[in-house]
This record gives structure tokens, sequence and C-alpha cells, in this order.
């Protein structure tokens, strides 16, 4: 029935009609209040399957019990006794090994002799399961907190390392020739220049660093510590007590989530110029 | 200050970038390079304001720079080349950091450029909220500041779109009007070399050498209302440069 010729005057074909929108799509974009409600639909779909025995209670706790556990834990003074060194570890780990990363990252970016010399050392050590090195460390530096140090600071040391390197080269070099051809001095160019473009880049590796941290620090302790969040979660499996097991694990995932959110604190803070 | 090239050449392994080239660049003229691209404009750019050493041949200085002048050789950038994390006031106190100012006095700089470029009300502007043309404003600006003896501008309008360029080449007639500055303009744009150089190099293709040379008598302010004069020099650019361009345009790069 569509007819396609033109009149004789060149006006209107005789059948008109829209043409079929096929844009749009593939551009997320954030959508509120999803993320609690599906947070929050799971959390009653697991209780309600554990209240009825649809879940038996060995498979999961009741989420109800796991919220009870970490009150008492928090009321009975247990939480900080696990948290606190928990924190130390980590603390401690994180601070030598992101700082020794970004230190001997930014030189490897600068200087072609360090370069030349650490990045194949840097690219075999890279792959190695650190936690394989634990034993290793515990011959060095004994059993206690020394080893458990090492441990997260070697970690977080050789992501930190590859990511800021990375970042120091993707810097835009004429921005660097620029601030040559106005006479800075080469402290002026890496100080005003390579380190403030390199920034954003080397937060994200910090964003990865740090969370291997967290598996580090967890495994460490489920392997040889009287405290912490790891052995806490550790003699709970033990015990088959899962609520406990529980806890711990969602005192993992909070530390996470605050990492996360105070690095995503320093982004908008400092690079608010994106 | 005068700069002055003798017989400069250079090449990069084994492509020959450029041969034999001497050129003076006198004080208070905008000398404009154009030639084929691939030709070595952004390398005797780079050669003339040393980041990069010619394998033969010398660069040379003749005077010296005014009082005052605190970086001689300044450069604009084709992208602007600006700290996108910087403010457009931020970029401009940059290049005076370095220099034994006191505060007044870098104030004093930087609220004048600014007020030469009009980009006084865009101070506290991040560098990506600005258009290309307000940008490469912001650039000029930054070269600007340091008083500079000779001003080597890289294809400076060729990221723009065609209105906001002719914005821009007014701008750079009026600031040349109001003080003279002495400058290297390399473009690829014919219409910007008759609007802006009172001498015109024109390059042949790589290797790039000296092809002709056009004086412009017609002073800068004027140009805008002597379009069929322009327009003249324009083609006689053009009938130089047609075959180099259409040669150089069909030439394997490998270099
Ligand atoms: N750093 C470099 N290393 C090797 N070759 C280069 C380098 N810079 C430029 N060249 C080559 O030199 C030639 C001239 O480049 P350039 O000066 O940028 O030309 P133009 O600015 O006239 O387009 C080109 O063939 C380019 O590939
Ligand atoms: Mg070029």
């Amino acid at each position: 029935m569509v007819d396609q010729t033109h009149s004789a005057t060149g006006a209107r074909p005789v059948a008109a009609r829209p043409i079929a929108f096929r844009g749009g799509g593939f551009a997320p974009r954030p959508v509120r209040h999803v993320a609690p409600a599906l947070f929050l639909v799971l959390i009653v779909l697991v209780e309600a399957g554990t209240r009825s025995g649809i879940i038996s209670n060995l498979t999961l706790p009741r989420p109800s019990a796991v919220a009870l556990t970490l009150y008492d834990l928090a009321v009975s003074g247990g939480l900080m006794q696990h948290l606190v060194p928990s924190m130390r570890r980590l603390g401690v780990g994180i601070a030598l090994g992101l700082s020794a990363g970004i230190g001997l990252g930014v030189l490897i970016g600068l200087f072609s002799l360090i370069r030349a010399g650490l990045v194949p050392l840097v690219a075999a050590l890279f792959p190695i399961p650190k936690i394989a090195l634990l034993p290793l460390f515990v011959i060095w530096f004994g059993i206690d907190e020394t080893s458990k140090y090492a441990l997260i600071a070697f970690g977080t040391f050789t992501p930190m390392v590859v990511a800021t390197y990375g970042a120091v080269d993707n810097v835009d070099r004429t921005l660097v020739r620029m601030g040559q051809s106005f006479g800075l001095g080469w402290w002026a160019i890496v100080t005003k220049i390579v380190m403030p473009g390199a920034f954003p880049a080397i937060l994200s590796g910090m964003r990865v660093a740090i969370a291997i941290g967290i598996i580090l620090l967890t495994a460490a302790e489920m392997l040889g510590a009287e405290y912490g969040i790891g052995a806490y979660i550790l003699t709970a499996g033990s015990l088959y007590d899962l609520e406990k097991l529980f806890a711990g694990v969602s005192i993992l995932s909070m530390l996470g989530l605050m990492v996360s959110f105070v690095i995503g604190r320093i982004e908008k803070r400092m690079l608010d110029w994106r | 200050m005068q700069l002055e090239l003798v017989s400069v050449g250079h090449a990069y392994g084994p492509v020959e970038v450029m041969a034999d080239i001497s050129l003076t660049v006198p004080t208070g003229r905008i000398v404009c390079l154009v030639g084929p691209s691939g030709c070595g404009k952004s390398t005797l750019l780079r050669i003339l304001g040393g980041l990069e050493r010619p394998d033969r041949g010398a660069v040379l200085q003749l005077g010296q720079p005014p009082a005052g002048c605190l970086n001689p050789l300044t450069y604009v950038f084709q992208h602007f080349a600006l700290l996108p994390w910087r403010t457009v006031e931020g970029n401009i106190r940059l290049v005076l950091e370095h220099h034994h100012l006191a505060a007044a006095e870098r104030r004093e700089i930087i609220d004048d450029v600014l007020a030469r470029t009009r980009l006084t009300d865009f101070r506290a502007a991040w560098p990506r909220q600005l258009s290309g043309g307000m940008r490469q404003r912001v650039a000029l600006a930054r070269a600007l500041a340091v008083r500079p003896a000779v001003m080597l501008l890289d294809e400076p309008l060729s990221a723009l779109d065609s209105q906001t360029r002719e914005l821009l080449m007014d701008d750079l007639v009026a600031l040349w009007t109001r003080a003279p500055f002495t400058a290297v303009y390399v473009t690829h744009n014919l219409d910007e070399a008759v609007r802006l150089g009172h001498r015109i190099v024109v390059l042949s293709r790589r290797p790039g050498r000296i092809r002709a040379m056009l004086d412009i008598d017609i002073p800068l302010a004027e140009r805008a209302g002597a379009a069929g004069e322009l327009a003249a020099r324009q083609a006689e650019l053009w009938s130089m440069m047609r075959a180099e361009a259409e040669a150089a345009d069909r030439e394997l790069s490998d270099g």
C-alpha cells in the first residue's frame, strides 16, 4: 500500500511516516536507591529462607543473628581486640609498601638506568602470589608482627611500583617540553608537572594495592595470629560458628568500603580540575 | 634581539629533515614559516628555541634580550600545553614562580597579561571549562608574562575552528600593534601567513630547504581591509607550493 512515487510537482510523497529511532543506550548513568534496595531485598530473602528452613543453618546464618553477634562483639570489647591489631598491621604494612612503591616507581619513571635495572626485577616479582612468601618472612622476621608487616608491605609494593611508573610514563610529554621551554628546572618540572600529572593514576593504583593488602592481612592472620579479623574468622570457621564467621567477613567488607570511600573523597578534593 | 640561522641542517637517523637553512629573524617582525606537513617546521622551531640540537649549522642570538625579559625564547604550542590541574591564573603563575620577583610584581604581570588577552574574568577557571580559543589565549598570556624577546609559535591556531581562528588572528594583530614583538610563526595555513607575516618563508618538502621568501609591506592593522592584495599574495604563495604539497602528499612515510 505504501506508494513511493512523488507527485509531478515534487511535493511530499504519498505515505509519510517518522523514521525509526535506533540510537541511544550504551551510556550507563547513575540510578539512585537501587543498590540499597537490592541489598535490603537480599537480606530479607536470606532472613526469610533461614527462618523457614529452606536455607539450612549450615549454609547461611540468619542476618539478624549476624547483626546481633556484631553488636555483642562491639559491646564486649572483642571488636576492638581484633580490629586494632588488624588495623595496625594493615596501616604499617600499607604505609611501608605504598611509600616504597611510589618512591621507586617515580625513580623508574624518571631515570633510564634505574628503569633498565629494576623493571625486569619487578616484572619477575609481580606474579609471585605474595602469600607464598609468608613462610620465608617468618624465618626472616619471626612469627610475630614484623613478618606480617613485611608481607603486607611487599604485597602492596609491587603493584604500586608498576602503577606508579606507568603513571609517570603517561604524563603528557608536551607539558614537560613546555616546562623546559619556560626555563623551569628539573625539580620544578618533577614536582609541578610530572607528579601532579601522575597523581590520578597513582591514586587508582593505591585502590588496587590496598585491596591486595586486605587480602594479605587476612591470610597472614589466619596462618598465625591470636587476635585480628583473620584469626577471628578462622576460629569461627573451625567451630562451625557461621554467625561469627559472617560477622568477621562483614567487618572486612566494611573495611574495604571505608578505604574506597576515603580514596573517593581524596579524588573529589584533589582532582576537582577534571 | 635578533635571531640568525646559519646553514642549519638536521636528520633523524637516516631521515634528512632539513638542509642548509639560513634565515634572519629581525627584531619586531613576524616571520611566517610555511611548507607542506613533515617538512621540518616544528623541528626547526625546536632548534630555534634550544629544545633540539641541529646536526649542522648554528643558531645565533644577535644582541641582548631587552631588560626585564624573563625567558628570551618563548613557545606557544599548537595544543596549548596548559596544566589541567591549574587554573588560568595558576598556569600563568607557573612560569613566573621560579623567577625572583616580588609578590606585587608577579601580581602586576599576571593582571597585565590577563587584561591584554581579555581573560580577566576567567582567571579562576579550569582549562577544561574553556573553549579552544580561550585556551590558546591563556597560552598567549602565559607567553607574554615572561616578556619574551622572540615568540616561537607552532601552528598556534591549527587546532581551532575557522571562526575562532579569525578572532584570535585579530587578537594577535591587536597585541602586536600595541607592543610589537618578534616572532617566528609556523603555519600551514596561507591565509594566516599573509595576515600575520611581515616576511613569509616557503619551505620545500622534506628535506626542507628555503624555496622562496616573500615580504609583505602592508601594516598588520591594515591587512583586514586589503583583502584583494592579500589574496594575490596568497595565490602567489600557493602557486609556489602546489607542486611540493602534491608531491609531499603522495610520499610514503617510513621515517
Ligand atoms: N623526534 C623525532 N624522531 C624522529 N623523527 C622525527 C622526530 N620529530 C620529527 N621527526 C620527523 O621529522 C620530519 C619533520 O617533522 P616536523 O618537524 O614535525 O614537520 P612539520 O612540523 O613541518 O610537519 C617528519 O618526517 C617526522 O616524522
Ligand atoms: Mg609540526
